[in-house]
Formats: C-alpha cells, sequence, structure tokens
C-alpha cells in the first residue's frame, strides 16, 4: 500500500505533458513524470518519496514507439525492457537490459524510467552510451535532440520539467559484434558489481559500465588504453587509471573484489574481440 | 487527456468482466483485486516487487499487482488465476506436486501459464529467466520446473 496520496494524469501528447508538469509545479503539487512506475511505487510504498501528481507518459505515442526508420532504431521513453527484449532489435541492449530486476519487472520497467530513475545503476543506459545515442529531450520550450554522450554525466542530465522522449541509434550499431556481461555476488538476480555493454566498431571497442563506480559510465580516455597496442594485462592496468571516480565499496562487494571481477570481466571481453 | 484526481470509481475489465471499483489513484491494482473484487488469488508477499506472488496477467503478459496502479490497468485485459479454468498449467501443478503451503503458487501458475502461451517451445534459459521473477520458500523449485516443462514442448 503507497503511504502517499497523488493524483493521476494520463496526457495524450508531449506537449500537454510538459505543460501540464508545469501547472502542477506552479499549483505546488510537485509532480513527477509515471513511466513504468516501479520506483515511485516501491519508495511510495515505504515513505522514501512524495508527490502530489503523477504524469503517465504510456499514452504518449512517440512514447511508444519501437521501430527502425531511416536508419535508425527510435525506443520511446515508456517501452517496456521486456518489449525490447522480445524485439531484439538491438541485442546489445537486449543483453545488458536483460538482465535488470527479473523477467517479470521488466515487463513493468521501461526505458526511459530505468535511465532517469533514482537506482543508481540504471543499466538499460550502457548500451546507449556505447553504440553513441541520441536522446530526444522535451520541455515547455519544444524539443531537444542530443547525445547521449553530451547528455548523460553522471545520470541523464535533466532539468525540472524536462521529459525524456525518445532514444535513437544508428542503424549500423545494432549488429556490430558486441558482448553485455552482467556480474553479481551470488545469484543471477541483483545488484551488480560490473555490469558491461561493448562493441566494436572499425576495430576500436567502445564500452560503458556500471556498478563498478556510483553511477554508469563511458570513459574515451579508458577507451583509448584499451584500444591501445600491448598485453591484455597491460592496457587493463592503464584503462583502470581512468575511471571518473572511486570503485564503490558496499554490501554486495568490497572495491578489491569489484577491481578483481572487473579486471577478469576485461580479460574476458578483450579475449572476446581480438582472441588471447 | 485521462485523469484521476481522488477516489472514483473506474471499470476494469478482470477475467472477461468488466468489474467497477472504487480506487484512489494511489492504490495498487493488487489491493483493488483483493479488497475491492475478492480475487484474493494474486497474494501480498513482500509488496516490493521481488517474491512475485501477487503476479497476475495483463493482456497475456505477466505483471506484478503490487507494482501496478489499478488505473494503470483501465482498458486492458487482467486475468487472474481465477480466470483459468482448467489450464493446463495448474494440473501439471497438481500432478507434478509443485505447491506445499500454495501461498507462492497462484503467481507461480500465472507466469508458468504466460510462459507456455507466449512461448510453447522455451529453451532451458527462457524458461530460468521467466520462472527467476518467482521465489518459494516451500518446494526446492524441481517440482514447479517439472510442472513447467510438462506442457511446453521442448
Amino acid at each position: 500500500m503507497i503511504l502517499i496520496d497523488f493524483e493521476y494524469y494520463k496526457p495524450d501528447t508531449v506537449q500537454a505533458a510538459v505543460e501540464l508538469y508545469q501547472q502542477l509545479t506552479i499549483q505546488a503539487k510537485q509532480p513527477l513524470f509515471y513511466s513504468g512506475g516501479t520506483e515511485i511505487i516501491t519508495l511510495g510504498r515505504v515513505g522514501k518519496l512524495y508527490t502530489g501528481a503523477v504524469i503517465d507518459i504510456k499514452g504518449i505515442p512517440e512514447c511508444n514507439v519501437l521501430e527502425i526508420k531511416n536508419d535508425q532504431l527510435i525506443m520511446g521513453a515508456g517501452v517496456s525492457l521486456t518489449r525490447l527484449a522480445e524485439a531484439n532489435l538491438f541485442p546489445l541492449l537486449t543483453e545488458s537490459a536483460g538482465r535488470i530486476a527479473d523477467h517479470t519487472s521488466r515487463g513493468k520497467i521501461t526505458l526511459g524510467g530505468n535511465i532517469c530513475g533514482n537506482f543508481i545503476y540504471r543499466e538499460a543506459v550502457l548500451a546507449l552510451l556505447a553504440s553513441d545515442s541520441i536522446v530526444t529531450i522535451a520541455s515547455e520550450n519544444g524539443c531537444r535532440t542530443v547525445p547521449i554522450m553530451e547528455a548523460f554525466y553522471e545520470r541523464l542530465q535533466l532539468a525540472a520539467g524536462e521529459l525524456l522522449v525518445q532514444v535513437a541509434t544508428d542503424a549500423t550499431y545494432l549488429s556490430l559484434p558486441h558482448r553485455g556481461v552482467k556480474k553479481t555476488r551470488m545469484d543471477r538476480i541483483g545488484y551488480p558489481l560490473v555490469s558491461m555493454a561493448a562493441l566494436r566498431i572499425n576495430n576500436r571497442l567502445q564500452v560503458a559500465f556500471s556498478g563498478v563506480c556510483a553511477f554508469p559510465f563511458r570513459s574515451l580516455k579508458l577507451e583509448h588504453e584499451l584500444n591501445n597496442d600491448g598485453s591484455h594485462e597491460t592496457r587493463i592496468a592503464n584503462a583502470l587509471q581512468h575511471f571518473p571516480a572511486p570503485i564503490v565499496d558496499d554490501v554486495e562487494g568490497t572495491s578489491a573484489y569489484r577491481k578483481f571481477v572487473l579486471k577478469n570481466t576485461l580479460e574476458d571481453t578483450l579475449t572476446h574481440f581480438e582472441g588471447v | 487527456m485521462l485523469q484521476m484526481l481522488g477516489k472514483g470509481v473506474i471499470d476494469l475489465t478482470v477475467n472477461g468482466e468488466l468489474r467497477s471499483v472504487l480506487a484512489k489513484p494511489s492504490d495498487t491494482l493488487l489491493t483493488v483485486l483483493r479488497t475491492q473484487l475478492g480475487l484474493t488469488g494474486a497474494k501480498p508477499g513482500c509488496e516490493n516487487g521481488d517474491c512475485g506472488a501477487c503476479t497476475v496477467l495483463i493482456d497475456g503478459w505477466p505483471i506484478k499487482a503490487c507494482l501496478t496502479l489499478a488505473i494503470e490497468a483501465l482498458g486492458h485485459e487482467i486475468t487472474t488465476v481465477e480466470g483459468l479454468k482448467d489450464a493446463p498449467v495448474q494440473t501439471a501443478f497438481i500432478e507434478q506436486w509443485g505447491f506445499q503451503c500454495g501461498y507462492c503458487t497462484s503467481g507461480f501458475i500465472m507466469v508458468c501459464h504466460a510462459l507456455a502461451l507466449i512461448h510453447p517451445d522455451a529453451t532451458n534459459e527462457v524458461l530460468a529467466d521467466w520462472l527467476q521473477s518467482n521465489l518459494c520458500r516451500c518446494t526446492s523449485y524441481e517440482e514447479i520446473e517439472r510442472a513447467v516443462r510438462s506442457i511446453i514442448t521442448t
């Protein structure tokens, strides 16, 4: 049972959604955009979230799109992770988002909800970072399209009232050699020690991580080291110098253990793409 | 634009019937099914989306009713365990002894029923992926796995 009462709105257009957000903000209702809603419901149930109104984006056609058009895979923010996996238009995304929570929950968790939510892992963003995807963000001033590498720093940088509408990935990336890995402490389902999405384009690796630091990231300096010449061991050691934040130390695993798992994951990945 | 500003009556399609319920926007589907419609097959276990005891089907796909607002289910086909009439999965659970206390059973049955319909030729990986959505504290899971394997074709 959710401890808070809130109003529920389900607009039909992007413009209606962003305008409604502004109106509800003026009314001091602290509105939230609602996609899958799993985070809002679970945090609301334990009193860790307050909102006076939720704006369900699942009635907006642009947020439910899943299609290849004009050589781009267009994915609406309201598309569930299960729907993404079942369509499997982007196998790396299927792999990297396919271990989030469990199968039934992924029928409710959406692409936009996972990327924009408060949980730090946001594993659905990894394949998008690795594939130079583009995000479309709406506000009361209109829509803007931004490379995700510019829009994502620790989290998707959205101002109040901004709505992630869609993500687009160039179709070239969809069939590239790739590898999605998630290492957990024990069970198949759980928070990651290391979660990684990697693809190879023009003989160079592009790779994004979650679980290692306190936020998902893709580091071009790290990639430069991995793509350098030299032994796997040397390249991995150099790459580890370019993590954007300290390696996490928590109940899932110590930083030393994470580093150990990460090294092995990178070694396996380099071997996967290049051989021994 | 659909909006629900406070407690009100909404009409949900449950097990093939249009049913009217009185609900708040913040009421979960699990709460409404159990308290308004007396459909207590879906169980509150963790109410956090972890255990799967609350699983129902929405448009044929398994959904955790504790993670769904009742208002979200408007316009969709909701199926609870009470809506299954001697489905193959129910017979299979009996024949394979796939339950002990029975609390998780309705959730498992809904997942397995959907799996058998959507992926009748499910591989081991698909089967494991789907079944990991539900927890059982009584059995060893082997009986449940035998039950669902007996109704899929691999």
